[in-house]
């Protein structure tokens, strides 16, 4: 037992994930409360190679073997949960991404650590954490305590700053051998985007609709008013997942992380997947049927309208 | 080749979710429950699975006294089979759900269990997983394609800016999915009324623990640091303003 929290760092291509920093910086301050360490967790085939990139760790675990060469969930779930189980850290930190979510719940059901997911804040009270969930779509915190005064914690992208956790230095590893070994998942390939020919994040204005757009006939309005503006038209998943837009025009948890000068959200609603790649907008305005959607949360004007009536009138007034 | 769906409701978000006096839960007593959107697109990649490769599917949802329209739902759309597991007063959390399933499962046939990736108030976690783990099977989450090959299948694992895992996974296994390869198929509510009157449920007693873990301290309505200034009007109005802001700001010409 310890009152240590474990960030566990997600990697690629040799580089640590942007989530890294942003959990390494909470989990110094968290660790300052509980006069314990801030700890990286990284596994892979060369993990102790990253400690230089983790300097605002107290230090780093590697579990370093040739079957962790890429991420499966099976392997890392063998690796990890006897370790969590041994080092009882007071939190283990892991981003909310694709392949955390694995990650976080197999261990919890593996080790019996309690789990809360979808965290956009954490904090010590009486020297255990507490927890700020965000449910329901982000229209419903809910703060939690671990029963046992210990647990894991998934936290949404973007919750914490990563200046907070980018520091110089090279911090202590310890490398560890994988406590065991689980190959019934197998790694094929990775499959990167084809590269299309707008590049969302590059651009200054995006009109981007949503499941409000209805239907495939309708993108044709968006596009005729990105052009009115001079700008692309991006989109939230729903779009993407109907093959209206390619997949590199979505803006996301799954998709990109936008920060253009205007930011139109055109039908939609503002899932907390949508907005953490797209709440640094310079300037935001929200179009949308409900008047409850989240997405008037983060927008600097909304408005309660119809997009489809909308487009065509302010293609209109800017001259389209 | 035995399919198995995990499937459950939740809160209805089109109408407006309030907090009860304990400050620790929901107002239920008026709340509508629709089925969760992720567990829609694990039913359609079940029965796309199955018209592919034969087998059947059975879908699976924890008694809750109010599932009949679900899994009539699911019936309607083309699975062959339903279970109603235990018996619970409302949904429980997550890992109480886990732990029910996979006593379910024990006593059903399973070579695929798909559920959604994840659902909107899964506080404590997302369900496959915590499934797969309490099974002793491997499990992958956000799912964008399967395709069955023998004892195993390949499937997608989806991160962040587009990038794609394949990987091959032994079989039996769980799977969050993320989306369909197409839109869930529409059972008309004919039909659901009719099996709902008809067709025989079956129920899977079960027995175990509950609870997460968690203790919920307060619920509120997040505090966004930023409210839009709203605009009102006709569109041609809301249209006019939007064009005035761009142009004050220096967005567009004047």
């Amino acid at each position: 037992m310890s009152n240590d929290i474990f960030v566990l760092v997600e990697h690629r291509d040799g580089a640590v994930a942007e989530s890294a920093y942003e959990l390494l910086g909470r989990a110094r301050e968290l660790a300052a409360a509980t006069s314990g360490a801030a700890v990286a967790l990284v596994a892979g085939a060369a993990a102790s190679l990253l400690a230089s990139q983790l300097g605002a760790a107290s230090r780093v675990i590697a579990v370093e073997d040739a079957s962790l060469a890429e991420f499966t969930p099976a392997a890392w779930q063998a690796a990890l949960a006897p370790l969590i189980a041994e080092r009882q850290p007071l939190l283990l930190l892991v981003p909310n991404s694709g392949s955390g979510m694995d990650v976080a719940a197999g261990l919890s059901a593996a080790t019996g650590l309690p789990l809360a997911a979808y965290a956009v804040d954490v904090a010590i009270a009486g020297g255990s954490p507490t927890v700020t969930c965000q449910l329901y779509a982000g229209k419903i915190n809910v703060r939690v305590r671990f029963d046992g005064g210990r647990g894991i914690a998934t936290v949404v992208a973007g919750a914490f700053p990563a200046a907070a956790g980018q520091a110089a230095g090279s911090p202590a590893v310890e490398r560890v051998a994988p406590a065991a070994a689980d190959a019934r998942i197998r790694f094929r390939r990775l499959i990167r985007p084809e590269a299309g020919g707008v590049d969302i994040t590059k651009e200054s204005i995006l009109v981007s609709i949503g499941r409000g757009i209805g239907e495939a006939d309708n993108v044709e309005l968006a596009e005729r008013l990105a052009a009115a503006l001079g700008g692309a038209v991006s989109s939230s998943r729903p779009v993407a997942d109907a093959g209206w837009l390619p997949r590199t025009r979505q803006v996301g948890k799954s998709g990109l992380r936008v920060k253009p000068k205007l930011y139109l959200a055109l039908g939609i609603s503002g899932a907390p997947e949508h907005l953490e790649g797209m709440r640094d907008a310079e300037l935001i305005v929200a179009v949308n049927t409900d008047a409850h959607a989240p997405i008037f949360g983060v927008a600097h004007y909304g408005a309660v309208a119809d997009i489809l009536e909308v487009m065509p009138a302010l293609t209109q007034r800017l001259g389209g | 080749m035995e399919l198995v769906v995990l499937v459950k409701q939740v809160p209805d978000l089109a109408e407006e979710l309030e907090i009860d006096a304990s400050g620790t839960d929901l107002a239920r007593e008026w709340m509508s429950f629709v089925a969760s959107e992720w567990d829609e697109y694990a039913l359609e990649e079940a029965l796309q699975l199955r018209d592919e490769a034969g087998g059947r599917v059975t879908c699976l949802a924890l008694d809750t006294g109010s599932v009949d329209e679900l899994l009539a739902t699911c019936l309607a759309r083309g699975a062959d089979r339903a279970v109603k597991v235990g018996a619970f007063e409302r949904g429980p959390d997550s890992h109480t759900a886990a732990r029910a399933f996979a006593a379910a499962l024990r006593t059903l046939p399973h070579d695929l269990v798909l559920t959604g990736v994840q659902a909107i108030d899964d506080l404590d976690g997302q369900v496959g997983p915590l499934v797969a783990t309490e099974l002793g099977l491997p499990h992958v989450s956000v799912v964008t394609h399967i395709k069955l090959a023998g004892s195993a299948a390949t499937v997608h694992q989806e991160y962040a800016g587009g990038l794609v895992a394949e990987f091959e996974v032994d079989l039996p296994a769980v799977l969050g999915v993320q989306t369909s390869r197409e839109a869930p198929r529409y059972a008309p509510v004919s039909r659901v009324r009719q099996i709902m009157k008809t067709a025989e449920m079956e129920q899977v007693d079960v027995a175990v623990a509950a609870g997460s873990g968690l203790t919920i301290e307060a619920m509120s309505v997040p505090e966004t640091g930023r409210a839009a200034e709203m605009i009102a009007g006709s569109p041609g109005a809301v249209a006019d303003r939007i064009a005035a802001i761009l142009r004050e700001r220096g967005i567009v010409k004047a």
